[in-house]
């Protein structure tokens, strides 16, 4: 099986050394990039490879690129931004890469910059993930000194910079346009849109912003192809491998790279070895927080963008979080509202005030003094927050594991407002 | 004044940005790495530095949690409370830090050697429960593992 992604990621999970990765392979897509693509070239070639955003919206990469202005009355400069804010709770796939295949994402940045011609990118990064910062310091020099970046990258022309941002914290400095607040050194308020990054982001120029994972897929789609790109993929629609993770109550938790479209199943019961001993699998969201559960009955739905919106959630980050029978559900989703509550940026009011509302109701019902007209509540707020309602996706996204929660554990929410305790206390 | 050492670093990240002003939330880090948080003093400075109100800086760094408008302690807990330390107990590890070193969420010890906070999920999942100590990250954490880790700190 290919496994473009970790292929190159060492048992210890040390990086390879430039010199090493080259040996296996690497930095070959950039100098064919620049010998044989023409940028545009290179955008129809990743938007047919069928390459979906990672970062949770699955939006096709390649398209998103050829909104850019180019040609040579194209406002400059241009920017290619990665978001390596990696803060939806239960993800943690990002971290991998950024520790264990630098080089691989600075081959991504490249490639993606060139693809727009960018002429200057950023690395948004955490300020937890010092491990990564350290790792792609010593890689961004070696790239630098290799001339992968700077001035006329081996001999093409092509000029890069690239620099790394340290986040001051705060979950919705991962939204797109809130992160270019927060890189020009503003509070990380959301923007309108339109206009869209594409055409005016960063100070104003054309911006791409691209999670780090789907820009560590450009390389092999410019190494092998689209056909290859296709057939690594067990999805009809979406190309390529994913990084699917596991976290919870599971025997084995992790993080693996596998063909997109492998089912729930084969995750959980395989790779994560299935449940701890003693526990059953109650449910989970596929993709971080603000995704809507799924259960049972969708464990052998593909996780691709497509099947999983069939089924009323969304793949959002891959990474799935598994609640177990004797964990409570109503606790659990109290944790998530009580994240999405305090992290709402407060430029919206229904977010802003709904949200701690959710919360509020949330708690009551969870230390037995709720009522049944607040699962009313509860949905009403589903249906406010929800798409179109809100300045941004933080507060859809919210609603997502309420609304899904309120359909598929009904019973015990209503078992805490009968009981006026939480049964699972 | 900033110091030498502060506005070299400012200027460091200045030669990155286009605008003075984009350079507010490194120069709030830079002087609390400094300084160990961000006092009214030191938005004077900075303004003045940068060209901007001290007003314009509060409203920034009020914004973001990793910016401290209030003195901490020596050392900074930050616990995960986010929802898959959640499901693997972070509560257990919260009380047990609790009872530890006597102070809940928010407070510094007396002898101003931590502080205790919670923090968004740290994107070790598959290792949860976990908690950072300045930049020092603990994973796979339980209760019995606390004494070993703040032998470290004494
Ligand atoms: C509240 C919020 C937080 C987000 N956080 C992240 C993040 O940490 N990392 C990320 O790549 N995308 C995040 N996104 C999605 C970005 O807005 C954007 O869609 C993405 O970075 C685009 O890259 P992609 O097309 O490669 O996925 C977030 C969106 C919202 C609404
Ligand atoms: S939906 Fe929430 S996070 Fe988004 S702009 Fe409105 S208040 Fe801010």
């Amino acid at each position: 099986m290919d496994r473009p992604l970790t292929h190159h990621i060492q048992p210890d999970k040390q990086p390879l050394s430039l010199k090493k990765y080259e040996k296996q392979g690497g930095y070959q897509a950039v100098q064919k990039a620049l010998r044989d693509f023409d940028p545009v070239d290179l955008q129809n070639h990743v938007k047919e490879a069928g390459l979906k955003g990672r970062g949770g919206a699955g939006f096709n990469t390649g398209l998103k690129w050829s909104f850019v202005p180019m040609g040579d009355d194209a406002p400059r400069p241009k920017y290619l931004v990665a978001n390596a804010d990696e803060m939806e709770p239960g993800t943690f796939k990002d971290r991998l890469l950024m520790e264990s295949n630098p080089h691989l994402f600075l081959e991504g940045i490249i490639l993606s910059a060139y693809a727009i011609g960018a002429e200057k990118s950023y690395i948004f990064l955490r300020w937890a993930y010092h491990l990564s910062k350290k790792n792609l310091e010593k890689a961004i020099a070696g790239a630098y000194e290799n001339n992968y970046l700077g001035e006329n990258i081996q001999g093409s022309g092509f000029n890069l910079d690239l620099h790394i941002h340290i986040s001051a914290g705060r979950y919705i400095c991962g939204e797109e346009t809130a992160l270019l607040n927060a890189l020009e050194g503003k509070r990380a308020n959301p923007r309108a849109k339109p206009p869209f990054p594409q055409t005016s982001g960063l100070w104003g120029k054309p911006t791409i912003v691209q999670n780090v994972e789907t820009l560590a897929n450009v390389p092999g789609i410019v190494n092998n192809g689209i056909n290859w790109y296709k057939d690594i993929s067990n999805s009809e629609e979406d190309g390529g491998t994913k990084l699917y993770g596991v976290s919870g109550k599971v025997k084995n938790p992790g993080l693996w790279e596998l063909p997109m479209g492998t089912t729930s199943r084969e995750i959980i019961e395989e790779h994560a070895g299935g449940m701890q001993d003693g526990l059953k699998l109650n449910g989970w969201l596929p993709g971080g927080a603000s995704t809507d559960f799924m259960v049972e009955e969708h464990l052998d739905v593909p996780m691709d963008y497509g099947s999983v919106m069939e089924i009323g959630s969304r793949l959002g980050t891959g990474t799935m979080i598994v609640l177990d029978d004797q964990t409570c559900p109503v606790g659990m989703i109290e944790n998530l509202e009580h994240f999405f509550a305090q992290e709402s940026c407060g430029w919206c009011t229904p977010c802003r005030d709904g949200l701690p509302w959710t919360e509020k109701i949330l708690h009551a019902i969870e230390h037995g003094e709720g009522k049944m007209e607040d699962l009313d509540q509860l949905a009403r707020h589903s249906k406010w927050l929800g798409p179109g309602k809100t300045y941004c996706a933080l507060a859809p996204g919210a609603v997502e594991p309420l609304q899904s929660g309120l359909k598929y554990f009904r019973e015990d929410f209503e078992r805490h407002i009968n009981e006026q305790r939480c049964p699972w206390s | 004044m900033l110091s030498p050492e502060e506005k070299h670093e400012i200027d460091e990240e200045l030669k990155h940005l286009p605008y003075k002003e984009s350079a507010a939330i490194d120069a709030l880090k830079i002087v609390q790495n400094h300084r160990g948080w961000v006092t009214d003093e030191a938005l004077d400075d900075v303004g003045e530095y940068l060209d901007m109100s001290p007003d314009a800086l509060d409203s920034i760094a009020t914004f973001y949690n990793l910016i401290f408008r209030k003195p901490v302690g020596e050392h900074v807990i930050r616990i995960c409370d986010s929802v898959s330390c959640y499901l693997t107990g972070y509560e257990n590890l919260r009380d047990a830090i609790t009872k530890k070193l006597g102070i809940k969420l928010g407070g510094t010890t007396e002898d101003n050697k931590f502080t205790f906070l919670p923090i968004q999920c740290l994107g070790t999942c598959d290792h949860a429960p976990a908690m950072m100590i300045d930049d020092e990250l603990y994973r796979d954490l339980t209760p019995e593992k606390l004494d070993e880790i703040f032998a470290q700190y004494k």
